[in-house]
Parts: C-alpha cells; sequence; structure tokens
C-alpha cells in the first residue's frame, strides 16, 4: 500500500511533505488501483532536499551523485520498463511473463522504495543532521535497546556482517510497537521481513553506497553516516505509524 | 550433522538462524583434541599473488583496483578463513573440500563466505592476463559452438548473466558433467552432450564446485570489482573483461582438465556398475512383499 505513494505521473516529481511513508495508514488499494487504471502510473526519481555534497565529510558529492543519478535512476527506469511489459503481459494474458517479471519488480521496485527512503534518512549536519532523536522515538530506543549508542552498535555491527549486497533497518513493528533492527538482501524492501514492519531508517550497505569514499572499510562509512542521519524523519515516521 | 534444508545460499549471514551455529559449534574440536600449534599453522591458507604484476592489466583494470581487490578484499577473506577454521575439522583440508563441506549441502556454515571468497578470487586472478581476450581455439571452441552457436552467442549469453544478476556475486562459464547422486541411477541414454558447457550466476560467494561443476572462467560482479574504474557502469567492464582480459589458454587448460575428470569419474561408475551387476547375478532371489491391506482399501 505504500507502494501507492511513490507512484506517480511520469512528468511530476512527488511532493516532499513527509514522504512515502507517512500516508501508507490503512487504505490497502494500491495494487488495485493501479490495475484498474489503465493509464499506467510509473514511478520517477524524487529530486533530493540538499546538494550532493552537503552531506561531506561524512557521504562525499561524488557519491552521492552517482547514486541518486545513476543507480537510483536505473532502478526506476528498469522499473518502469518492466511495468509496462507486465501491463502488456496481464493485458493478454500471458501467464508466463507475468511470472517472469516478478524478479525485476522485486529487485527495481524495491531499490526505488528503498532509495526514497534512504534519501530522506539523510540531512546535512547544519540542517540538524546527526542531532539524536528526543520525546517518543528517542523514549522507545531506550526501551528496546537501552540507549541510542547500543543501537547505533546493533545496526553497525549487522551492517558491516551483511555478506554481499543489502540494507539494514531500523524497524517498527507496528502491532506491537516495538523497535527492530533487521537487514535485507539485495534490494529487497523492509516489508519482505514482515507485512506489519515500517522502515524508519534505512541504511544502504552496498558497496556504491561507500566504495569511493571508504573503499573495503566498511566499518567506517558506518560509523560516519550517523553524523548526518535525519532522525526528526525517523521521529517523524514513527509518530504517526506508532499513534 | 547434515541438514537438508535448502534455504537461499550466500545470502544475509547477520541474521543467521540459531540452529547454525549450534551445529557450527559441533564441528569444532574437543580441547582435548587439539592439534599441536604448530601443525595449525603450517595448515594456514595462504594468499596467492595474481600471476602477473599488479598494474600490468592497465588501463583495463587500474593497479589501484588490483591493490583493494587483491591487496585487501582478498587478503581479508584468507585471514578471517585461517581464523574461522583454526582447530576445527576444516583445519588442514584442501581449499576445494573446505568450499564444499562448509557450504554444507546448502545451509552455509561461518567459514563458507571465506572459503569460496578465497577460491573464486585465486580463480578470478588465473583468468585474466594482460593482453587478453582474442577468441579461443580447438576443443574449447568446438564445445562452445556444439552448445551455444557460436563464440559470439556464449559471449552475449555470459554478458547477460554478469548484467543481470541482482545484487553481488559471479557470472561463470561452466563444464557439467554431473552424476545424479543417487546410489542406483543411472541415466538411461548417456550422451556426449550431457557433458557440456554452460553459462550461469551465482549470489555473493557462491561456487559451482558445490553444485559439482567444473569452473572454467569466472567474472566478479560485486560493486568493489570494478566501481574504481568504471563506478555504475557495469556493463562496460563486463565487455572490458571479455574484450581485452579472459586468458582463453587458461579456460582451454581448464576444460581439459575438466574433460579428463568426467572420464575418470564415468570409467570409475562403470566399474562400479560392472561389479554391481556381478553381486545382483550372484545373489538369491529377493523377496517380495504385497501390501494386501492397501489393495483392501482401494476395493471399498
Amino acid at each position: 500500500m505504500a507502494l501507492r505513494a511513490l507512484l506517480t505521473k511520469r512528468a511530476p516529481t512527488l511532493a516532499s511533505g513527509l514522504g512515502p511513508f507517512a500516508s501508507a495508514g490503512g487504505s490497502g488499494t494500491g495494487w488495485q488501483g493501479l490495475c484498474h487504471a489503465r493509464g499506467l502510473k510509473v514511478a520517477a526519481l524524487p529530486d533530493l532536499e540538499y546538494d550532493y555534497g552537503a552531506l561531506a565529510p561524512a557521504i562525499s558529492g561524488e557519491i552521492m551523485r552517482l547514486h541518486h543519478q545513476k543507480h537510483h535512476k536505473a532502478y526506476v527506469s528498469n522499473y518502469n520498463d518492466a511495468l509496462e511489459k507486465l501491463d502488456a503481459a496481464m493485458a493478454k494474458g500471458d501467464v508466463a511473463a507475468v511470472v517472469r517479471l516478478q524478479s525485476a519488480i522485486k529487485f527495481n521496485g524495491g531499490g526505488h522504495i528503498n532509495h526514497t527512503i534512504f534519501w530522506k534518512n539523510l540531512k546535512p549536519v547544519n540542517e540538524g543532521g546527526g542531532e539524536p532523536p528526543h520525546a517518543t522515538l528517542g523514549w522507545a530506543i531506550d526501551t528496546d535497546f537501552g540507549s541510542l549508542e547500543a543501537l547505533v552498535q546493533k545496526m553497525n555491527a549487522e551492517g558491516a556482517a551483511l555478506q554481499g549486497s543489502g540494507w539494514v533497518w531500523l524497524a517498527l513493528e507496528k502491532e506491537r510497537k516495538k523497535l527492530l533492527v533487521e537487514t535485507t538482501a539485495n534490494q529487497d524492501p523492509l516489508v519482505t521481513k514482515g507485512a506489519n514492519l515500517v522502515p524508519l531508517l534505512g541504511i544502504d550497505v552496498w558497496e556504491h553506497a561507500y566504495y569511493l569514499q571508504y573503499k573495503n572499510v566498511k566499518p567506517d562509512y558506518l560509523k560516519n553516516i550517523w553524523k548526518v542521519m535525519n532522525w526528526k524523519y525517523a521521529s517523524e515516521v514513527y509518530d504517526s505509524e506508532a499513534a | 550433522m547434515q541438514h537438508q534444508t535448502l534455504s537461499c545460499c550466500g545470502g544475509v549471514r547477520a541474521s543467521s538462524p540459531p540452529p547454525l551455529s549450534f551445529r557450527w559449534s559441533k564441528i569444532k574440536r574437543e580441547g582435548g583434541r587439539r592439534l599441536p600449534r604448530c601443525a595449525r599453522i603450517a595448515a594456514h591458507l595462504e594468499l596467492k599473488p595474481p600471476p602477473y604484476s599488479l598494474s600490468s592489466l592497465e588501463p583495463h583494470m587500474s593497479r589501484e583496483t588490483l591493490d583493494y581487490h587483491w591487496g585487501r578484499h582478498h587478503r581479508a577473506h584468507v585471514a578471517s578463513l585461517n581464523n574461522l577454521i583454526a582447530g576445527t575439522d576444516l583445519d588442514g583440508m584442501g581449499l576445494d573440500e573446505i568450499v564444499v563441506a562448509s557450504y554444507n549441502k546448502g545451509n552455509p556454515l561461518p567459514p563458507f563466505v571465506h572459503a569460496a571468497q578465497v577460491w573464486n578470487h585465486d580463480f578470478f586472478w588465473q583468468s585474466i592476463k594482460p593482453g587478453g581476450g582474442g577468441r579461443p581455439s580447438g576443443r574449447l571452441m568446438e564445445l562452445i559452438e556444439r552448445d551455444f552457436g557460436s563464440f559470439d552467442r556464449m559471449l552475449e549469453e555470459f554478458e547477460r548473466a554478469a548484467l543481470t544478476h541482482f545484487g553481488s556475486g559471479w557470472a561463470w562459464l561452466v563444464y557439467t558433467a554431473n552424476r545424479l547422486d543417487v546410489g542406483n541411477a543411472v541415466n538411461p541414454c548417456p550422451s556426449e552432450k550431457d557433458n557440456k558447457l554452460v553459462v550461469l550466476k551465482s549470489p555473493n560467494a557462491v561456487n559451482p564446485i558445490v553444485w559439482d561443476y567444473s569452473p572454467l572462467l569466472a567474472i566478479d560482479v560485486w560493486e568493489h570489482a570494478y566501481y574504481l574504474d568504471y563506478e555504475n557502469r557495469r556493463a562496460d567492464y563486463v565487455s572490458i573483461f571479455l574484450e581485452k582480459l579472459v586468458s582463453w589458454e587458461v579456460v582451454s587448460d581448464r576444460l581439459d582438465v575438466a574433460i579428463e575428470r568426467a572420464a575418470e569419474r564415468a570409467r570409475e561408475d562403470e566399474t562400479r556398475r560392472l561389479e554391481d551387476d556381478a553381486e545382483i547375478t550372484h545373489s538369491e532371489a529377493v523377496e517380495m512383499y504385497l501390501d494386501s491391506d492397501a489393495d483392501d482399501s482401494e476395493a471399498e
């Protein structure tokens, strides 16, 4: 259902606001809406709310540029291609093609979902990046992990131990209102680990997210990314989802 | 100790289920049975250098890439592997054996990632050379034409595998000469084409020897393999690899070894089959049981 907010007509970019997951509350009609509308709704590359160089020195401008303009853009266009093929296959009733397209849709659609969250998870230091969470989310972190430091340590350890490409997440399990750390492989979005998991923060541990700057030293990347973490975004999602 | 679960290979290790570490701990030797320390040091696996200087693949693969890829990534896997296997039953085995044993029939143990990545990287460095590329000849070319239609079609398929792999991993050209690992199964009509060349891809560290294939060529499509030279342009890296770097001589030599190994196994199978036949002829008639209950229930 959250997908619906990510889908938009080809031309305009997604309005900024609270981001794609803020409106993810109960509608549940996203996919149906997509199927019924013959004018296919495709995904669009969102704009960043800061300059490519604004996260340096934690993340270099060159990494941000390639990551957004090349990697994320490729996920969007490959997802849209697959979606158009899917539309044609469904119109023809070509079951084999519908099934064959699933892996490309999952990978590229997942890449689009994950990166859209990732950009919102980051914020330049002079705009409040790295400022720790207060109030409800801060208390929830203390309750579930002991302290913010313990959470950071856990996410860094799981991110460093992840073999291959993937993501490490701070997740909210909606029903129990409990915070969890999860990892997903490749571009699997968090929802593949549980339908009621809401992503508050996602850290990209694909090599393309850090290699030009940190090379093989992934732990340094993980240590530094917290300096530009947008806890305000995570808190807003937490408050709207855990309310 | 062996487990039947066929989980997705080489997945995310951070969330390994508890039973895995339990079985792994069982493999570790009891304190009393430890080998003397010097024996374990002697069994340490070494970091093999590429068979050419680190700058000699330029401009197609930079010295800087080799410094990191071989000098850091490959080296780290060797160190982690030695660390993890010290004092376990894997210590002292050959690298091939460690890869297959630690794959644990699709439920990999912690050393697998490192063992397989050491194997893969050794193999990768040997697969390329300064002034590589061109076209193969001889038996390799004949089999490529037989199994893919043409050399160009094989290249296309290899490139497609490398480009469509979602995430970190490897693309391979392998020679398959599988035997059914089922005691009494016999291929009803064996033919020369059962042993053939195939292109495949594998996630993360996974290596086709765990499926009993003979690898002939590998390309590393982890981003660290090409990011410093080609950034996000994996397609450029893959085509340069095939046009300028592959050593078809090495691939050809590997094919000869793989064919010889398959022939040796076929001879062993034949010998065993003849022995089994002889045994059956000499043994008593087999008693047969009929399940009368089943017949009754079906008649109702």
